[in-house]
């Protein structure tokens, strides 16, 4: 491997532009490969996701889940653990909120969102410090122990489903509708107030300001905190950390708790905001869409945010496309796939030949 | 709970527990060269889509065994391109294996066949048959071991007694040839074995290959002999109770056995009964199906016995410069 170092910027732009590219070349042959036109594909995308205040809604909603989702992965990766159970802390994340919003009576939305995010982080951050502490202390391995922890969450929301929140009557697998009390204020209410018109019938809600929230919050927290500089201390080298007295057992278990309350917030979004109720699957893989956003963003939240909006934008626009031809929606799966090999395990195939050409030119 | 009943949970425990067998031999193989691989899933799913398509196109079951083998076998060529000469993260790796299969089955099982990412029912010499064994009729009547034989034991496709037979030869080929003490070296201290002059990348590329062609015969079993034909995520999470099941048996191949056999009895008995009464109390169908993966938490936690994997599994390696 060529040692040759390639400046900052390099390494924060230009190689995940690489990755991303390389993806999107990928993608764009198969959807050639399967007689569709790359090109119209793109444009009907470009187009169904930001051609409207209804597609920007939907984008936009789509992005909300992978911020939260995405800042996740992140934090757990600052400190190099490797969170893949983010979908099954939202999913118990759905369950907080769902039970804040079903058994509490809550006067007005602004209080039932904040017991709400403290529910659904409690519950989410629950969920990710088992792996965390069976981690440190029993030696099992957070990543086989996170997804196993994803099935067991999808198994135990199912029993209480069906067995226990479904109102009697009902067929279909769900917990009965929230009170009307605890309906978020959508996007084009908070937008009228400021006299921009927006669609009325998208599911963007106040949680995008949350979410927004979070990433400052979590920068704050990563750059500017003794807690975030010892995750980041942990995360570069454990024996260091560990020399310079930072306990591995503290660490990993906040890293977790947030980690897992951040992904079990995403439930304030689409199960508080969107669905008005419990469902099956709510979270519908937008805890793995999170590993693909903290690659993709590098781990900053700056650069999550972006990520986010981008796979907003293919989750808006790959519906479009199922809509209007014949590709089908696991195109964006595909993507997805692909952005994370690109970003995440070749990223030395991208980085070598980038590498190579700044050591020339630092030569001549 | 009658014989019959116990007869047939038992004759279909061996039938589920056969893709289970493959990918936890394929992961144990893999592994014990320090190759994580959380991609069993996905490249179960692609030989499961790919034996499917070619066994209805051409009619063959076995064109489609083949297609379905070179399938996965290029999924795992990725794996190793992306972490072993590229020295990436192998867990990464993985989990795009496992979403590049999800998606692409479906956006090419719809472009094929338009049938909503499905492939059409496979009927006659597009599955394979089943197999009776050689005096089966026979003994049939011979208490206790004549329905052991001719029911629980005969009557499979061939693909269940060629995974039977991977056991004993998957433990030979690891701890009896040269091969396999390199191939299990490789995953302990690569350093060693690299000072021995023997290629560190070319074994692991082999034990990855190897891994390939067993999720190859996963797959293809699950698409062409369990069911008939390919649906959309058809694996549904068997890749990971394989893994589970690799772990649970400390990666040793008779122990991965024991592992699949006892998860293949879990669903089967979840398969055949809703909710499971024990008399103080009633199971329900969930807890079955939550069961495998509460199993390998407690397992790895080290509550039963200690789970240690490979020394240098996970870790990429760099010669020494």
């Amino acid at each position: 491997m060529s040692k040759g170092r390639i400046p900052d910027w390099a390494d924060v732009v230009l190689v995940p532009l690489f990755s991303v590219v390389l993806a999107f070349i990928i993608s764009a042959i198969v959807i050639w490969a399967i007689g569709e036109d790359p090109w119209e594909a793109t444009k009907m995308m470009v187009q169904g996701a930001f051609g409207s205040s209804y597609g920007w809604g939907y984008t936009l909603y789509y992005a909300t889940n992978f911020i939260f989702t995405g800042l996740a992965v992140a934090v757990a990766f600052q400190a190099k653990l490797f969170n893949i159970g983010g979908e099954g802390q939202a999913t118990l994340g759905g369950l907080g909120v769902a039970m804040v919003c079903l058994y509490l009576p809550w006067p007005h939305w602004s209080m039932a969102l904040v017991a709400a995010m403290a529910g659904a982080a409690l519950f989410g951050a629950a969920w990710a410090a088992i792996p965390g502490y069976l981690q440190v202390r029993r030696g099992s391995h957070i990543v086989i122990t996170t997804i196993m922890f994803n099935f067991i969450a999808a198994a135990l929301l199912n029993y209480l489903l069906v067995n226990v929140m479904r109102p009697a009557g009902s067929m279909d697998p769900a917990s009965a509708r929230f009170p009307p009390e605890v309906r978020l204020p959508r996007l084009h209410e908070i937008l009228e107030v400021f006299g921009i018109p927006f669609s009325r019938a998208t599911p963007a809600n106040i949680s995008l300001l949350v979410a927004i929230a979070a990433c400052v919050l979590v920068w704050y927290m990563l750059w500017r905190t003794r807690l975030g500089y010892q995750i980041r201390a942990f995360g570069q080298s454990e024996p260091a950390a560990q020399y310079a007295g930072i306990s591995p057992f503290r660490i990993t278990m906040y890293v977790m708790l947030i980690s897992g309350a951040l992904a079990g917030m995403m439930a304030i979004n689409n199960v508080m905001g969107e669905a008005n109720r419990l469902l099956l699957n709510a979270v519908e893989g937008a805890g793995f869409i999170g590993i693909a956003v903290a690659l993709m963003g590098r781990n900053h939240p700056f650069g999550v945010f972006l990520a986010a909006v981008l796979f907003g934008f293919l989750y808006q626009g790959g519906a479009e496309l199922a809509l209007w031809t014949n590709i089908p929606r696991e195109l964006i799966v595909v993507i997805q796939a692909l952005v994370i090999l690109f970003t995440g395990a070749l990223d030395n195939m991208v980085r070598m030949p980038i590498a190579a050409l700044f050591a020339r030119r630092r030569r001549s | 709970m009658d014989l019959i009943a116990v007869v047939q949970i038992l004759d279909s425990t061996l039938r589920l527990a056969t893709p289970l067998l493959f990918a936890a031999l394929a992961g144990l193989i893999s592994e014990r060269a320090g190759v994580f691989d959380i991609g069993l899933e996905g490249k179960m799913l692609a030989a499961a889509f790919f034996s499917a398509a070619f066994a209805f196109t051409t009619g063959n079951v076995w064109l489609g065994l083949c297609a379905g083998i070179i399938a996965s076998m290029f999924l795992s060529l990725i794996h190793g391109v992306a972490s072993i000469t590229f020295r990436g993260n192998q867990l990464i790796s993985g989990v795009a294996i496992n979403f590049l299969a999800a998606g692409l089955t479906v956006v090419i099982a719809q472009n094929w066949f338009r049938q909503g990412g499905r492939t059409p029912t496979l009927t006659g010499d597009a599955r394979f048959p089943r197999l009776d064994l050689p005096g089966a009729e026979a003994v049939r009547d011979v208490p206790v071991l004549g329905p052991f034989y001719s029911v629980i034991l005969s009557g499979h496709s061939i693909l269940v007694y060629v995974g039977l037979l991977c056991v004993p030869l998957t433990w030979y080929v690891l701890f009896r040839t040269r091969f396999g003490l390199r191939l299990r070296a490789v995953g302990e201290n690569p350093a060693a074995v690299d000072t021995a002059g023997i290629s560190v990348v070319g074994l692991r590329y082999g034990a990855v290959m190897i891994c390939g062609v067993l999720c190859g015969l996963a797959g293809a079993y699950l698409a062409t002999g369990l069911s008939a034909g390919f649906v959309k995520d058809m694996t549904a999470g068997r890749g990971f109770i394989a893994l589970a099941a690799m772990i649970f048996a400390k990666w040793r191949p008779w122990h991965a056995l024991g592992a699949v056999l006892l998860f293949g009895l879990l669903e089967a008995i979840a398969n055949r009964y809703q909710n499971i009464d024990l008399g103080f109390m009633v199971l329900p169908a969930q807890f079955m199906q939550a069961l495998p993966y509460i199993l390998t938490v407690v397992i790895l936690a080290g509550f039963v016995g200690r789970a240690i994997p490979p020394r240098a599994g996970g870790e990429p390696y760099v010669k020494e410069r």
